[in-house]
């Protein structure tokens, strides 16, 4: 298996490449589409801004590699700001824009902005820290052997909507309840942080390896 | 629901925490990596390393430590202690912390913190702020920096909610009063920054038993609550705080 993990300077790779090296997974880290077409399954990590982080996408012309990769079938694991933008469109705009940032339009949605209230006042926003995750399908191969309701790892501002809802695989409450985790073909796609989210974060990561959709 | 963070913070002086003398597990004493992994098994939810090394030479032993720690532990982890300018932080979280820390040098140049956001993300910019009480300011707290030893200006919520437009995407509030004594987090300084800011708190400093952590995390209004030396000197395990936690009903991780 050929394993590239996307570059496109959005945030840190440095933690997605050394739980993969702890899984023994072999992968390379690059942001030009020549050598990630080689590549069998791609990472496709990021944090930070949708707008920025399409604008870096396209610059490189990564954004066509996505959208064939995805085509062709192969699997793609999108975390955090990468399971944003395969959508349709962001409300995360660029400054001074009036419509939504335009995505990859992989998998039919778009992202809006957290809000709400907590018990002890207005919801703090970004989302950061553990929650729980009910996973939809608990027999699905990318979840086995992890229970429903685990606490993984989340740091964000906005949260996926996804049109079709039986693509949901995963779904988290903070101010509202929310998409998590979703499956579109060979995209596998978690708003938290799997490399970071510990021991069950390490088994997610290693189920998307043995995954063959 | 999103859980209560137990955070452990370890000092490291020149590669070797300073505290830990009766660590038990038979982890090598005074290696942050042995026990940041010993934590990492006990559930802790995140790990602060805080550099007190003197020497501006023996720093980048830090580097290397924060490198290890990142080969093996997967959860978060900040780092703090002597970051003053852009490219101390870029050296940091490219050896793989998650976040950074930053204190004295941002009270000294506050621009630090809109840089560090603009280059790695609010997420990865904690705000480390030591408070003092003083009744002359508007809030009761003055900050103060250098370990405690230099008062500033500023009045203490005013400060946090200037670092919170800055960028900053959390602060750790140290209370320079409980900071030592064992007898409890503050919990009026905690919960009064807290309930004004929009990002996350975490109380630190008091910290002595499992009872002080549910005091804050429920009083207080904190969402973390940090611990050193309740469990480097073996008194308490992570597990046994939180054990005793999810029995007073505070929602925390399992592990």
């Amino acid at each position: 298996m050929k394993v590239g993990i996307i570059d496109y300077n959005a945030g840190n790779l440095r933690s997605v490449e050394l739980a993969l090296r702890h899984l023994e997974i072999d992968a390379f880290v690059s942001g030009n589409p020549r050598d990630l077409v080689k590549a069998d399954r791609l990472v496709f990590p990021g944090d930070g801004h949708a707008a920025t982080s399409m604008h870096n996408l396209r610059e490189r012309g990564l954004d066509e590699l996505l959208v064939n990769f995805f085509r062709r079938g192969l699997p793609i694991l999108g975390i955090c700001v990468g399971s944003q933008i395969v959508l349709d469109s962001s409300d995360e705009k660029a400054a001074g824009e009036a419509e939504p940032t335009r995505c990859l339009g992989l998998v039919q949605g778009t992202c809006h902005r957290l809000e709400g209230s907590s018990p002890s006042g207005p919801l703090k926003v970004p989302h950061m820290g553990w929650n729980a995750v009910q996973f939809s399908d608990a027999h699905h191969p990318l979840v086995q052997g992890i229970p429903s309701g685990t606490d993984f790892y989340f740091v964000h501002s906005f949260y996926t909507e996804v049109s079709d809802p039986t693509i949901i695989l995963g779904r988290t409450e903070y101010g509202q309840e929310f998409t998590t985790g979703f499956v579109k073909d060979a995209l596998a796609a978690w708003q938290f942080h799997p490399e970071k989210s510990g021991e069950w974060g390490l088994k997610l990561v290693a189920n998307f390896f043995q995954w063959r959709p | 629901m999103l859980k209560k963070r137990v955070i452990v913070c370890l000092d490291v002086k020149e590669g070797k925490t300073t505290k830990g003398i009766k660590f038990q597990d038979n982890v090598d004493l005074g290696d942050p990596v042995a026990m940041a992994e010993t934590y990492y098994r006990q559930g802790v939810d995140e790990l602060v390393f805080y550099d007190i090394t003197a020497s501006a030479e023996k720093r980048g032993i830090m580097l290397d430590v924060v490198a290890r720690v990142a080969e093996k532990i997967f959860i978060p982890f900040c780092v703090g202690g002597g970051l003053s300018t852009a490219e101390d932080i870029r050296r940091v979280i490219n050896a793989g912390a998650e976040k950074v820390s930053l204190n004295s040098p941002a009270v000294k140049n506050p621009e630090l913190i809109r840089e560090a956001a603009r280059l790695y993300g609010s997420q990865s910019v904690v705000l480390g702020m030591d408070a003092l009480a003083d009744p002359s300011l508007p809030s009761g707290y003055r900050v103060v920096i250098n370990g405690g030893r230099t008062p500033t200006e500023w009045d203490a919520l005013e400060w946090a909610l200037r670092a919170q437009s800055l960028g900053a995407g959390e602060i750790v509030l140290n209370s320079i009063d409980a900071d030592g004594t064992k007898a409890g987090y503050e919990l009026k300084l905690t919960r009064l920054i807290s309930s004004r800011v929009s990002i996350p708190v975490v109380a630190s400093g008091g910290a002595g038993t499992p009872e002080h952590l549910r005091e804050v995390l429920q009083e207080g209004q904190a969402d973390a609550a940090l611990v050193a030396s309740m469990v480097h000197y073996g008194t308490y395990t992570v597990r046994q705080i939180k054990g005793y936690l999810r029995q007073k009903n505070v929602s925390v991780r399992e592990a």
